[in-house]
């Protein structure tokens, strides 16, 4: 699975303003309605169960990336927010560290082979050092878009 | 005591495969072992401590995985990995938040000494 299959070009920010995780996870759901992914009667619901997962264990999975997620009876395919935070939200990740690079998923519930499939995704390209700390580093959405474009064309991992 | 190394494999017992929550437990166990561990499935080598690396595996329901521990304790944490790979946290309803009772019970500490 690549990046464009499920993360939306319309939902994508950098320099994020929440500095918390309720603050994050409401600001990448605002991107998510705004690229008209989610709809909007269901937005505190989405938010709610993104809060909810995380109270099972943080999604914040080291190296600074959180992947805040769940599945959702209203969406009927998988789709994604990607955000940049410079000054990094407190995450509780499991080293401690704050989180700078944040990818927001909502899942249907009948398909988790595709959440499965975006998580290695995700995961795999993160292993790259340039790919992590150039998408860091980016101060516009196109310019992540660019780097998960190129990510999806093998430049960064082979 | 010389450092031991030890080997078994296991089958994902996972029903939606090594997501993150079990990657998570996973990587929690594997870290209460003094002893280098990594997994192997379908030609990929990782470090079985961290989470991000669990889930580059993609592993699904059925996959194997080979564990292979380097350490004092090298065959504790095998054994105590291979449990939880075999195991199942995923409860059988879906788990995102409409039953939201589920998940109290399946704490990864609560599988830690199964195996």
């Amino acid at each position: 699975m690549k990046f464009a299959d499920f993360i939306s070009q319309d939902a994508i920010q950098t320099q994020v303003e929440a500095t918390d995780k309720p603050g994050v996870i409401r600001e990448m759901a605002s991107l998510l309605l705004g690229a008209q992914e989610i709809a909007d009667e269901q937005f505190e619901s989405i938010v709610e169960a993104i809060l909810k997962r995380e109270e099972l264990g943080s999604t914040g999975i080291g190296r600074g990336v959180a992947v805040p997620h769940t599945k959702h009876p209203s969406v009927d395919k998988l789709c994604g927010a990607v955000a940049v935070s410079e000054s990094g939200v407190d995450f509780d990740s499991l080293d401690g560290e704050k989180v700078h690079l944040l990818f927001l998923l909502v899942s249907p519930p009948d398909r988790p082979g595709d959440h499965l499939r975006a998580l290695e995704n995700i995961s795999r390209q993160l292993r790259d050092d340039s790919f992590c700390s150039f998408l860091k580093q980016s101060k516009t959405a196109e310019d992540i878009w660019q780097l998960l474009e190129e990510a999806d064309n093998n430049q960064f991992s082979s | 005591m010389g450092n031991t190394s030890a080997t078994r494999v296991a089958v994902v017992g996972h029903r939606l495969g090594l997501h993150m929550r079990p990657a998570d437990a996973l990587a929690r166990e594997a870290s209460q072992f003094k002893s280098k561990t990594e997994l192997v499935s379908a030609g990929i080598r990782i470090d079985a401590k961290s989470i991000l690396d669990i889930l580059t595996l993609g592993a699904k329901q059925g996959a194997q995985v080979s564990i292979e521990a380097e350490g004092e304790d090298a065959e504790q944490a095998v054994a105590a990995i291979a449990g939880l790979i075999e195991s199942d946290l995923d409860p059988p309803a879906d788990e995102a938040g409409q039953g939201g009772e589920a998940p109290g019970g399946h704490a990864p500490e609560s599988h830690a000494h199964q195996a």
